[in-house]
């Protein structure tokens, strides 16, 4: 009887965080390079947010591959707010254990998506490889980084885009687009889980000729590393990457967080929280300010998801859930 | 007896030029392999100066990175220091059956891949697990919290101690414990003042690589740590994500942290091995 008292005393110890009153924590779990825009947004909503009730928030960070993301909060990480890279990691959240209600997508304007992106490509400084569109990058001797589909939501944009791209080229003809992506894969030497680690891949060790990746990752990596690294190139035809955000019901309900949880989302949304985007080279959806930085983002042609391919539903089953198109692709390898 | 002699000094003057060039073999080995890596870590950490270097390690992330490796290592050391030394008795002074299951399970952990020890938790404990309703239930949080990682961690490096001290006890036999007994004493004094003399330095050199295991961990853990920064960070998973967030010398600064931590665990580790020769216990 004594050892257990202790433990359980030991562990409530442990675990007990110091709630004092009007203190707030929320835990934002995030796709892989939101990492500097949430580290200046959440600066900014706790400021607002103690402007406006006199409560302080801390809001803590998870930061990984946008699907290993979900599949965490589906195991138990107990986010309050979830802000992933695609839609259909969202909805593994309502399908798996109903963290969220079926209709998270009506929630918040623009399909839930306060911030754009897109793909687009990183090379050396000269492009010695000559990438100037995708269909550089099936060629014999082109070394190719990509992230892994399976556990990186940018790696699916970039999946997604390159298959756009190849309909578009042979009249929408599938079987074309996959032979295409799957010459495409054949030049990836290596698959990280995440965006950023393809990046540190491509940038710190070295390795590849060219990055696909987000636009707002390239722009990062341009800043981090010097302009005199690489270069962008921007392919003629992209996808609108829309990376979603929801309030994870349970766990806030749970939390009592879900008033706080709400604002911080809905603050995404106000010119503030687009002017920080923005600055972090996400794409806003707020007219005023997204005129403001038209300058700083390449103008291309942006197909979307539920023109080609009928939504994140249908894209997810039919290329990448298990024996979809991109496990036929990749085990061809 | 000339011809002894002979043969002898040609044997020792052909070893010679072998042994130099073991030696040369095994030092460039150790320093492409071990001293590089160690100088270009201490390199990087330091490559701002010990400001920045400083600034990196008394940041409130790194800090709660620190304790939290600090505390786990705390649990799960004490924790195999109670079940190594129990296993390796009734290992190595009993005969019972299923014995060499048990040395068997006792290896498990040194052979599955540590992400495949932090996924069994997530199976076992994970909301989608055999025991996760329950646990919601309670609001018992296992995973992707300290008790997660601290179990991991326990799993991780039950097989150091007990490994260290099943050949010396059984090298040892058990006729100073019989002795023991039959002269009337209890189970505890023949412990404590018969078995655990004659064990303790092997038990101080398990001890220490356990700890240094139990700190530097990072598969078993990345899988059930939930990555929440200042929360369910230890040391090295806080190396990954500074490295990723391009914070280079933050990122080495923590690593060489750990870094020294593990000099200091191999001074100490020299010290007992050196203390227990001159005892006349050589470890192995």
């Amino acid at each position: 009887m004594k050892k257990p008292l202790l433990l359980t005393a030991l562990l409530s110890t442990l675990l007990a965080a110091p709630a004092f009153a009007g203190e707030v924590t929320l835990l934002n779990v995030s796709y892989d390079p939101t990492r500097e825009l949430y580290q200046d947004y959440n600066a900014a909503f706790s400021r607002y947010w103690q402007a406006k009730t006199g409560d302080t928030v801390t809001v803590k960070q998870s930061h990984g591959g946008s699907g290993k993301q979900a599949r965490a909060i589906i195991d138990g990480l107990e986010a309050d707010v979830a802000t992933l890279a695609l839609a259909a990691d969202i909805d593994a959240l309502a399908k798996n254990g109903n963290l969220v209600p079926d209709n998270w997508q009506s929630r918040l304007p623009h399909n839930s998506s306060p911030y754009t992106s897109t793909i687009v490509l990183l090379v050396r400084k000269g492009n010695p490889k000559n990438i100037h569109d995708w269909s550089d990058l099936i060629k014999p001797g082109v070394a190719v980084i990509t992230p892994n589909p399976k556990t990186s939501g940018g790696a699916r944009w970039n999946y997604l885009a390159a298959w756009g791209y190849a309909l578009k080229q042979n009249g929408n003809d599938q079987a074309k687009a996959k032979e295409f992506v799957a010459r495409l894969y054949a030049n990836v030497p290596v698959l990280d889980s995440g965006a950023r680690g393809s990046t540190t891949t491509f940038a710190e060790r070295g390795i590849g000729d060219v990055l696909i990746t987000w636009e707002n990752e390239a722009f990062l990596a341009f800043k981090e590393f010097g302009a005199d690294k690489f270069e962008i190139v921007a392919p003629r035809q992209s996808i609108l990457a829309e990376p979603p955000v929801t309030v994870v019901d349970k766990f806030a309900d749970k939390h009592g967080t879900r008033k706080v949880a709400e604002a911080y989302l809905d603050y995404l949304y106000t010119p503030e929280g687009q002017e920080i985007a923005a600055k972090n080279y996400y794409r806003p959806t707020d007219p005023k300010v997204a005129a403001k930085y038209a300058k700083q983002f390449p103008k291309l042609n942006l197909i979307t998801i539920d023109e080609v391919f009928g939504g994140w539903t249908k894209a997810q089953k039919e290329h990448f859930a298990d024996g979809g198109v991109f496990d036929q692709i990749y085990a061809k390898k | 007896m000339p011809q002894v002699s002979l043969t002898r000094r040609i044997s020792t003057h052909e070893s010679q030029s072998v042994t130099l060039l073991l030696i040369a073999v095994a030092l460039s080995y150790l320093v492409l392999f071990l001293g590089l890596p160690l100088y270009a870590v201490f390199y990087q950490a330091l490559s701002k100066g010990w400001k920045l270097y400083w600034e990196a390690l008394k940041e409130p992330d790194a800090l709660s990175a620190i304790k939290l490796t600090l505390l786990t290592a705390a649990i799960a050391v004490p924790a195999n220091l109670v079940f190594g030394v129990a296993a390796a008795w009734a290992i190595a002074k009993f005969e019972f059956k299923g014995k060499s299951a048990l040395i068997t399970l006792i290896d498990l952990p040194f052979a599955v891949s540590p992400v495949v020890s932090g996924l069994i938790y997530v199976l076992l404990f994970g909301a989608q697990g055999w025991f996760g309703p329950w646990l919601q239930a309670h609001d018992i949080k296992l995973i992707f919290a300290v008790p997660g990682i601290v179990l991991a961690t326990i799993f991780v490096t039950f097989p150091f101690i007990a490994r260290e001290l099943i050949p010396l006890m059984q090298a040892q036999g058990k006729e100073e414990e019989e002795a023991a007994i039959s002269l009337g004493a209890s189970g505890w004094q023949t412990f404590w003042r018969v078995t655990l003399p004659n064990i303790k330095w092997g038990l101080l050199y398990g001890v220490i690589l356990c700890n240094a295991r139990a700190m530097g961990e990072f598969g078993a853990v990345s899988v059930v740590s939930g990555h929440i920064r200042g929360m369910t960070n230890t040391m090295p998973l806080h190396v990954e994500i500074l490295y990723n967030e391009y914070n280079f010398v933050a990122a080495f600064s923590v690593a060489s942290l750990l870094a020294l931590l593990a000099l200091v665990t191999l001074v100490i580790k020299s010290l007992v091995e050196w203390r227990a020769k001159s005892n006349g216990n050589p470890l192995h």
